[in-house]
């Protein structure tokens, strides 16, 4: 196993590969080969984590620590014991993360090429995808909380970038796609600072901030042998007796090497020891409990639960693949990865599990209410996505970690489907809405100038493309798709494919396509996107044979189980919240289904809207499969993992059949089916190796200790919870049925009826939270900012201080040196020698007459003086005598 | 030694009154070649002074003195010669007054 691993860090240099040779290549290899590069990449790295996946199966699902080549001693500091490696941990959790995160991940790639066809930013588009596949990676791959964070914080950039991928959009557009982002990246920061004090936290108790080292067992290992998995505490107390006594001749005697977080944490608890924090020592109990509550707030940051769940829905200004893939698939799933990795805090926390259920179901409820009343199809789906992450972190809290993983695995196959198939929704919308405003116009045919320079532009596009549309027999659409990506959306932001004529950017301006009052009737323009968006909603909705069936019904069954068998009160309040929850979600996602697909046509752009290319429909058919079959991995009758992965071996060579008959010419479909096909092998050849692949609970129970024990299948559970499900359907069936009339700027039949306005514009105002958030946060802060910027910064700071106190406290000492004491005092002192040289020269120059007389008679004077002075003894003595 | 018949006084006062003859013309000539005879006299005036008492004395290094003025007077008299021949170019006058730019 250890040396299988080995190759764990290609599963993270695959996709930056792949973007590295976007970046550098991008321009030259056209939109089909950037496309190609990028799904290419991240299918490789599912390739890996698929035959990791195959060898821990094999190898007895041992985990392994594996050093990647390079980074292997990241932050070392010899003389303060700091030594923070980047190492990969491979075990059934952070290989299940990857698979998921490559797999969908892959599928949305694929699908993006389809989407983001004609952007003007395209490859920049495919290399923002392939980081965040590679941050995301980093973030599950990591063996310890600074890798996450890095990982963390990376996919927070690229959800950054991603999200306001299309910032320069014009009529505000633009505006309102950046400030969605900086929203998502400030509320995430808020986020981040919980997580970083958790961190900070971690690193005082335990010296350091390894999960395992490196041949470290994991109690969990022993637990599901001693089938006490209840009760984490007694679970540590167990293991660790088995340690010193009997447990017999295998090898679970005491493991004496260095530990990681979590093994020291174990040992910490069981000799009840304290930690110093300045002054004081705090139980180790606290301290995990202090640890697991900041790491609640980087959860609710990045998994978008309560209070910081703000974000999510602002953030699907983005392109639908991204809120696909980063706001519904992975990204907001790597708070659950972060709360399951630390299960063994956690165990030690009661009361912090209480504040995650709490908060968890919580949000599920919350956020399902505010489901029902948005008219923004992708903004349904959003709140949705919070909805669900509150089960799953509701899930985590009562301590059923594989029924929230299993939760999370579904919904990433049937959000990712909803996402897409929204997306897919809307591409045709748009489309429609062009082809009816500029119908005369796309009558001229195949030949319009647009076209043309997209032909030089990417000229294999052409090919593939006209291959797809073939079979809709409607030249305008080769035109339509070659302008929609952006254009149809936001009027023309690139010069290459600009809208056809004025007009109809005038109607653009007040047409929104994601409104679900423009829709209606989609369900015989678009068959494919609307029977896997059915199936889409089914699950989600949790009907039986479906895979949310199975995963709701295991986190509603964990609640049942912690409230009535073990009697904990966040088991009541999750179950009953829960359950309402449920209801909810059967309820909007009907209705949405009502307003899309059913009824009649309310636009033309309805009307007229197009099934959309191929390789948008494949991933979403290969999603709907997921999604019916997704309940396979964990369910209760004992059918292995094995089944679930023969059944989509099998999928995935019809995929690839599909994908070869439509697309034979292409690069794409060449390379997609390669890779397919690849993956049938690899899928194939592991299958008849890995000798036995256990279900999603027992294969977690390797990595995750103390996971709650669901019990046996509890069909009177099930059968409740199908009629919530049930009950949910029929009454927005019965709302949205029969009172059909509806119009485009009509009202919802809740809003139009007096007893449940007031809901509904609870529901439709979101809860008022972005307007509490505003009075509350909002508002004093852009209050004290400009206190500060006003008051502080200018007033006192720069007109007081620099101003007053710098300035002209300069000025004056500048002058009181220059004049009195320079000028005054020491010039005057030098001048002084120098006045007076000029003074004696201006008298003594009279003597310099220029006439040689005067010279003559001075020096005559002077000789006679100097004859005298001689004489002058002669003459004394003379007179004298 | 030599004719006593004339006094080493009446040479001294001929040659004093020589001499005061020439300073007086340097003194207030104003021609430069009459200030330049002035001198000359001067100079005579000390050779006739020097030669009277080397004959008062019998000794001969009166008249090697003499000698020895009278060339520098030579040499002098062609360079002054020189200078005032310079100066009438310059000036197209020899008054030695309108020579009197360099003062204070």
């Amino acid at each position: 196993m250890e040396t299988f691993a080995t190759i764990v860090p290609l599963v993270v240099f695959i996709p930056l590969g792949g973007m590295i040779i976007n970046m550098i290549f991008g321009r030259q290899l056209g939109e089909k080969g950037v496309g190609a590069v990028a799904s290419v990449a991240a299918a490789s790295a599912f390739g890996v984590a698929a035959l990791l996946f195959f060898a821990l199966s094999r190898f007895g699902y041992e985990a392994a620590v594996i050093n990647p080549p390079v980074l292997t001693s990241w932050i070392s500091i010899p003389s303060a014991n700091i030594e923070i490696p980047w190492q990969f941990r491979v075990d059934t959790l952070s290989v299940t993360m990857m698979l998921v995160i490559t797999g969908v991940g892959t599928l949305i790639h694929i699908y993006a090429i389809g989407y983001m066809h004609g952007d003007s930013r395209f490859v920049r588009f495919f290399m923002y995808l392939n980081l965040f596949l590679a941050f995301m990676l980093v973030l599950v791959s990591a063996n310890n909380y600074l890798m996450t964070f890095v990982g963390w914080e990376g996919v927070g950039l690229c959800s950054f970038l991603l999200i306001g991928f299309w910032f320069d959009r014009k009529r505000g557009d633009g505006w309102k796609n950046s400030n969605a982002a900086r929203k998502a990246f400030i509320v995430n920061r808020v986020g981040d600072f919980g997580f970083l004090m958790a961190i900070f936290m971690t690193f005082w108790t335990f010296g350091t901030l390894d999960y395992y080292k490196p041949g470290e067992p994991v109690h969990a290992a022993e637990a599901a042998i001693t089938e006490t998995a209840v009760a984490p505490v007694a679970e540590g107390g167990t293991s660790g007796e088995g340690g010193t006594s009997s447990e017999g001749g295998h090898s679970t005697t005491a493991y004496a090497g260095p530990k990681g977080i979590f093994g020291q944490a174990e040992d910490m608890l069981r000799e009840g020891r304290t930690i110093r924090f300045g002054n004081t020592d705090v139980p180790i109990r606290v301290v995990l409990t202090l640890i697991v509550l900041f790491l609640l707030i980087g959860v609710t940051g990045k998994s978008a639960q309560i209070p910081l769940f703000i974000w999510l829905p602002d953030a699907m200004a983005g392109p639908t693949p991204v809120s696909a893939l980063i706001h519904a698939a992975t990204m907001v799933t790597s708070g659950l990865f972060l709360m399951t990795r630390s299960s063994v805090f956690l165990a030690a926390a009661p009361a912090a599990t209480f504040v995650i259920t709490v908060v968890g179901a919580g949000t599920a409820i919350f956020a399902g209410f505010v489901a029902l009343g948005q008219w923004d199809i992708k903004k349904v789906l959003a709140y949705s996505t919070v909805s669900q992450l509150g089960f799953m972190v509701a899930a985590v809290g009562l301590g059923a970690y594989s029924a929230a993983y299993f939760h999370l695995i579904t919904h990433a196959f049937f959000k990712a489907l909803l996402f897409l198939g929204s997306g897919s929704v809307i591409h045709a919308v748009e489309h429609g809405h062009e082809h009816a405003h500029a119908h005369g116009h796309d009558e001229a045919g195949a030949h319009d100038p647009s076209l043309a320079h997209d032909d030089h532009t990417a000229e294999h596009a052409l090919h593939a493309i006209a291959d797809d549309i073939g079979a809709h027999g409607d030249p305008s659409i080769l035109h339509d798709d070659a302008t929609h990506a952006d254009a149809a959306h936001a009027g023309g932001q690139h010069t290459a494919t600009n809208t056809p004529i004025p007009e109809t950017a005038e109607h653009e301006a007040v047409f929104d396509a994601q409104d679900m009052r423009n829709m209606g009737g989609l369900r015989h323009r678009m068959p494919i996107t609307f029977w896997t968006y059915l199936i889409g909603t089914l699950a989600l909705a949790g009907i039986f044979p479906l895979s949310g069936f199975w995963s709701k019904d295991e986190i509603i069954g964990a609640a049942l189980r912690s409230g009535f068998t073990n009697g904990e009160l966040k088991g009541f309040i999750a179950f009953v919240l829960l359950l309402l929850a449920a209801f909810f979600t059967a309820f909007y996602m009907w209705r949405q289904i009502r307003y899309v697909f059913l009824g009649t046509a309310r636009t033309e752009a309805a009307e007229n809207a197009p099934e959309s290319v191929n390789l948008m429909t494949i991933p979403l058919i290969v999603l709907a499969g997921l999604a019916i079959l997704g309940g396979l991995l964990n369910i209760p009758l004992g059918i292995s993992v094995g089944a679930v992965v023969l059944v989509v071996a099998i999928f995935a060579a019809v995929v690839f059949l599909l994908a070869l008959r439509s697309q034979r010419r292409t690069i794409s479909g060449g390379m997609l089916g390669f890779q397919l096909l690849i993956g049938v092998i690899v899928v194939g050849v592991a299958f008849a190796f890995g000798n036995s692949v256990e279900g999603l609970t027992l294969w977690l129970e390797h990595s995750v200790g103390a996971t709650m024990n669901l019990g046996p299948f509890n069909p009177l559970l099930a059968i409740i919870a199908l009629v919530v499900a049930v009950g949910g359907i029929l009454l927005a069936e019965r709302i949205y049925g029969r009172l059909n009339p509806l119009t485009r700027k009509g009202r919802d039949p809740l809003e139009a009826r007096a007893d449940t306005r007031p809901a509904f514009a609870l529901a439709n105002a979101k809860g008022y939270t972005d307007a509490i958030y505003g009075a509350l946060i909002e508002q004093p802060y852009n209050r004290a900012s400009k206190w500060l910027a006003d008051r502080l910064d200018w007033d006192f700071w720069h007109n007081w201080f620099h101003e007053r106190v710098i300035f002209r406290g300069f000025n004056n000492a500048a002058n009181f040196l220059g004049e009195p004491v320079d000028r005054q005092g020491i010039d005057r002192l030098f001048l002084l020698p120098s006045r007076a040289i000029r003074w004696a020269s201006g008298r003594l120059r009279g003597l310099q007459t220029g006439y040689v007389r005067t010279y003559t008679f001075t020096m005559l004077v002077g000789v006679l003086l100097v004859i005298f002075l001689i004489l002058f003894p002669l003459l004394r003595q003379l007179i004298g005598g | 030694m030599g004719n006593p018949s004339i006094p080493i006084e009446y040479f001294v006062i001929l040659s004093a009154v020589l001499f005061v003859m020439g300073v007086l013309g340097v003194l207030v000539r104003r021609n430069a070649i009459m200030i330049f005879m002035s001198v000359e006299l001067m100079l005579n005036a000390a050779n006739l002074a020097l030669v009277a008492f080397s004959r008062q004395w019998g000794d001969v290094s009166g008249h090697l003195f003499v000698f020895f003025v009278m060339t520098v007077a030579a040499a002098e008299v062609a360079v002054g010669l020189a200078l005032i021949v310079a100066i009438f170019r310059q000036k197209q006058s020899i008054d030695i007054d309108e020579l009197h730019q360099m003062q204070g």
